[in-house]
């Protein structure tokens, strides 16, 4: 028993391997754009624009109100219906995920920012900084340490959020194991093996964030 | 938990219907207009794009090499096959029971291959061409189970898994009936053999095949409903793929190819004494 599972393993790593391929890559690219995304809507929504508000809030709330899965199920299928415009799956689960990482990635920049003492934006305009400079040298780099530890709770968030995508077509990780599991009934060794991969992909990410947040909260 | 997700699921699904609904009606000459050149279409892409179940032996599933294969997969190959010239010249896209119909309103595929029950509601949605398979939907209990027909089940637990005839028939014809669902077949085996429900409904063929691998089980000689037709799926309104497919049905009837693929795929999964004219339909002759 104990060797035939490790077999079927075995034969099946260069499969959970493609799997693991497309979750990694959809993650870690949606990750990437949420991040720069999200510090994008953060600095904006600290500028107190009126009408930029108005339009980051509706955003915003589009993706706390309509789930992941909606979002993905009305642009891959609700858009070539409506409008003829037919995007691939892996990039639909791209373009979703990072739409909605950006928006919580960028309310975590929009509060650490809010956070800071207001002496700190008036002491850089009073040295003549302007507004990029402002940004760049004073507010986020201290907005940083307040961001970080949230940051990656979304990017963790993110990886797992990533195997709904399997509902547009995309074959990742979990969907493969699931091909698996229904030739072989294998599924406790199967599921144990995506416990794995999941648990040291996340786990150095939270590991980090910890450390992270105990060193600056010394300092 | 399992609720939400599948009426979350359903939610776009219906809004998707609905509003696909409403541009047939407005432009009902556009369908003739646009299926007179669509196995051109094809051509020109060089390429059929399908629908089919990776997880679903031995309809559509992943053997050990990674390939794509099974008793549906397998007819999609021919397809190419015949229409391009070479079996390779398929795309299989993995489909869910719940994302079958909107991947072919969308344009995203030409063709579902994965083991699509014909019922009249999904005919409103799509165009089925004649049937590959028959199925009826039966119930698996426990050997030791005081389950003797279906009317016991009444006052039990009923395993189903979600958006499959078993579902859709039960929920409409016994509501009353107490069902616990689950996302996957190999789910929905898992919690009969746990003993979280009394019985298990499914389409027959994959109670025999789990029933011949796992003793201790038997299957329930009545049937949930008449046995119905299992065909494949073309997008509503394409006439000229589905007169295409029937007509390619027709001509592999005659080389009794379903037979071989039976025999390569399905056979090895039930009991011996099971014909293969009571689950395929050798040449699309026959409706329900």
């Amino acid at each position: 028993m104990a060797s035939s599972g490790l077999e079927l393993l075995w034969v099946s790593l260069p499969q959970l391997g493609k799997g693991a391929a497309q979750t990694l890559s959809i993650s870690f690219l949606s990750i990437a754009i949420s991040t720069v995304g999200g510090v994008l809507y953060g600095v904006l929504r600290t500028l107190n624009s009126t009408w930029l508000n108005a339009i980051l809030r509706v955003y915003l709330e589009l993706f706390r109100a309509i789930p992941v899965l909606v979002w993905l199920y009305l642009l891959f299928f609700g858009l070539p219906i409506f409008f003829g415009l037919s995007i691939p799956s892996f990039w639909c689960a791209v373009l979703v995920l990072s739409l909605w990482g950006a928006s919580e990635v960028g309310e975590v920049v929009r509060g650490a920012l809010h956070s800071l003492p207001r002496g700190q934006r008036e002491a850089g305009l009073s040295i003549g900084l302007d507004g990029p400079q402002l940004y760049g040298y004073v507010l986020l780099p201290q907005a940083l340490k307040r961001m970080t530890p949230p940051t990656i709770n979304v990017y963790t968030r993110i990886i797992k959020t990533s195997s709904l995508a399997v509902l547009i077509g995309v074959v990742d990780v979990i969907k493969v194991g699931q091909q698996i599991i229904e030739r072989t009934y294998e599924s406790v060794l199967i599921y144990g093996a995506l416990f794995l991969f999941f648990f040291f992909i996340c786990y150095p990410l939270s590991a980090a964030s910890r450390v992270l947040e105990r060193r600056w909260t010394q300092a | 938990m399992k609720t939400a997700k599948s009426s979350l699921l359903l939610l776009p699904l219906l809004g998707l219907a609905l509003l696909a609904g409403c541009n047939k009606t407005e432009e009902p000459t556009k369908p003739a207009a646009t299926s007179a050149s669509y196995l051109e279409k094809i051509k020109a892409r060089d390429k059929l794009i399908v629908g089919v179940f990776t997880d679903k032996p031995p309809f559509g599933f992943v053997n050990e090499a990674g390939r794509y294969v099974g008793f549906d997969t397998d007819i999609g190959r021919q397809f190419a096959k015949d229409l391009l010239g070479d079996e390779n010249k398929v795309e299989f896209v993995a489909v869910e029971p719940a994302s079958r119909i909107p991947f072919l309103q969308s344009d995203k595929v030409d063709l579902i291959l994965a083991n699509m029950t014909v019922t009249p509601e999904r005919k409103e949605a799509v165009e089925f061409t004649n049937p590959n398979l028959k199925v009826a939907v039966q119930a698996l209990v426990p050997q030791a189970s005081s389950v003797k027909n279906l009317d016991d089940l009444a006052t039990r637990t009923t395993i189903v898994t979600t958006g499959t005839t078993a579902d859709i028939w039960l929920t409409k014809n016994h509501p009353d009936w107490k069902l616990l669902k689950f996302e996957k077949n190999s789910e929905s085996l898992q919690a009969l053999a746990n003993g979280r429900g009394d019985a298990y409904a499914q389409d027959n063929l994959v109670l025999f095949s789990w029933a011949k691998q796992n003793p201790g089980y038997r299957v329930l000689t009545q049937t949930l409903g008449a046995e119905a037709p299992i065909a494949p799926a073309v997008k509503k309104g394409n006439i000229e793929l589905r007169d295409w497919v029937n007509v390619e049905l027709a001509k592999l009837g005659e080389e009794k190819f379903l037979l071989k693929l039976y025999d390569q795929y399905v056979r090895k999964e039930l009991s011996d004494d099971t014909k293969p004219e009571s689950v395929i339909v050798e040449g699309g002759k026959w409706q329900g």
